[in-house]
């Protein structure tokens, strides 16, 4: 397998092979970050812009650790710091990036496609890291890493995908990558959170939290948006948890006495998920976090390596 | 690409890996701090067969790692073939200790430096010596082996393939001539 791609954009546009190769790659990065030096030499002498222009902290975190551990130097800009306030556009922006001889843009933005629309603008790469609902291919990459470390395959697992379906990018990069690797998908939540023609993309809908744990080998735990409610559409906080949260009595009425709990961060304890829940043996969080580093690792050195990139 | 020679059957492998499994424990006196690290993917088969042979001669046990050097290589954007990133497995602390690297051609030494690049972000062995199955000349870095199966003096236009067992089913090393045809 070759990969041929100067940008990540979103999942929908991977192919399986393409998906599978990210996995495998990522999974000797894996290796790097346990060593004493955590350092190899790879991407020495590139330079990784994080551009972010909506507030992150683990995500341009585990990108810049990932740039790091690679040997690149980071930069980071945050829009409220800088020109964007002055009122500069994302193109202008990211061709100034490129005219100061970066190699990858890392992008974070709250309108759905802007990478898309810089990518066709700039001919250095362009890495999603979150547009608006739309996607966020790294977060999906390592829920889908972490499942296969943990059984060994993809294929005919059951994943639960709880929450904010509808404002949620991780979901729906979640959805593309594990039903194009042959995963069943079920979202769960309150029907003003699940968006229309969601069943459009193979997943199965359910309202009630008991069904969607019962089959399920892992449940990925969305945090609610609370931010994201322009509308007065959200539950109030103790009404949600009562009805969706992840709690010990509801993981003990699933059929698999092993199941995962995996959430992408920042946890809302005693809202989506009770407190003793996240701490227990069946969470993965915070594995997420440390596989979250292989995988950007991986996917910043295979768009650098590409023979379409600069 | 013509295959030209076979200069190595599986009988000629055999007994040449005898000899620098003894080579190396008479060098270094026995097998106390000795370890040893095959480079992907020839070399570490190599170095797996050195350990199971150490271990016939001495009854000890010698850790045995890989080594995957693509993150390391100066020639990542030289290359037209895409390389694929694998595992190291180096479940053993090297500091303090003589690693026995091991490779199956030695040429221009350039996988060998990024190999000792490697080897140092893992720790400070007392020493490194380097152990290849053939070398071949045409050095242009300043590396030499300690340990040699044999030394097969090629010219730019031949080329050396050595297949083994376990990744080619058959173990043989031949010379193969390259296309004089433009590419």
């Amino acid at each position: 397998m070759k990969w041929t791609r100067k940008d990540l954009l979103g999942l929908e546009y991977l192919s399986k092979e393409e998906l599978e190769f990210i996995i495998e790659t990522a999974d000797s990065f894996k290796e790097v970050s346990t060593r004493e030096i955590k350092k190899v030499p790879a991407l020495r002498g590139k330079t990784v812009v994080n551009l972010f222009y909506e507030p992150s902290t683990r995500t341009r975190v585990s990108f810049e650790v990932a740039a790091k551990r690679l040997s690149a130097d980071v930069i980071n800009i945050a829009a409220e710091t800088s020109s964007v306030k002055k009122g500069e556009t994302l193109i202008d922006t990211g061709k100034n990036i490129q005219a100061l001889k970066a190699d990858i843009i890392v992008l974070r933005n709250s309108f759905s496609g802007s990478p898309f629309l810089l990518s066709r603008h700039v001919d250095i790469s362009v890495i999603n890291a979150g547009d608006g609902w739309h996607e966020h291919p790294t977060q999906a990459l390592l829920d889908i890493f972490t499942l296969k470390e943990k059984f060994g395959r993809i294929e005919g697992l059951n994943v639960s995908i709880v929450g904010d379906i509808a404002h949620s990018r991780v979901a729906r990069s979640n959805i593309w990558g594990l039903t194009k690797l042959g995963a069943k998908v079920t979202v769960c939540a309150p029907p003003m959170l699940i968006p229309y023609a969601i069943e459009e993309m193979g997943v199965r809908i359910t309202h009630d939290i008991d069904e969607a744990l019962y089959e399920a080998d892992a449940v990925n735990v969305l945090r609610m948006q609370f931010e994201r409610d322009q509308q007065n559409a959200f539950p109030e906080h103790i009404d949600y948890f009562k009805q969706y949260g992840i709690t010990r009595e509801r993981l003990d009425k699933a059929k698999n006495k092993n199941l995962i709990v995996m959430h992408p961060g920042p946890i809302n304890r005693g809202i989506e998920l009770a407190s003793d829940v996240a701490d227990s043996p069946q969470s993965v969080i915070l594995e997420q976090v440390t596989n979250g580093i292989a995988v950007r690792m991986a996917v910043l050195f295979l768009v650098s390596q590409s023979e379409n990139s600069q | 690409m013509k295959e030209k020679t076979k200069i190595l059957d599986k009988e000629n492998i055999s007994r040449i890996l005898t000899r620098m499994a003894h080579e190396i424990l008479e060098k270094n006196k026995g097998t106390g701090e000795l370890c040893i690290i095959g480079i992907r993917t020839h070399g570490a088969f190599l170095a797996s067969r050195l350990g199971t042979r150490i271990k016939v001669i001495e009854n000890k046990e010698v850790p045995v790692g890989v080594l995957d050097i693509t993150l390391y290589r100066d020639d990542l954007t030289l290359i037209s073939s895409q390389p694929v990133v694998h595992k190291t497995e180096i479940d053993f602390d090297i500091t303090g200790r003589h690693v026995i690297l091991v490779d199956d051609v030695l040429c221009t030494g350039r996988t060998v430096r990024a190999a000792l690049d490697a080897l140092i972000d893992f720790g400070r062995p007392t020493t490194i010596q380097l152990a290849v199955l053939i070398d071949r000349g045409h050095r242009e870095l300043p590396i030499r082996p300690d340990y040699v199966g044999k030394n097969i003096p090629t010219s730019q236009q031949e080329t050396i393939e050595v297949r083994m067992e376990e990744s080619e089913g058959i173990d043989e090393v031949v010379i193969i001539e390259k296309s004089r045809l433009p590419l």
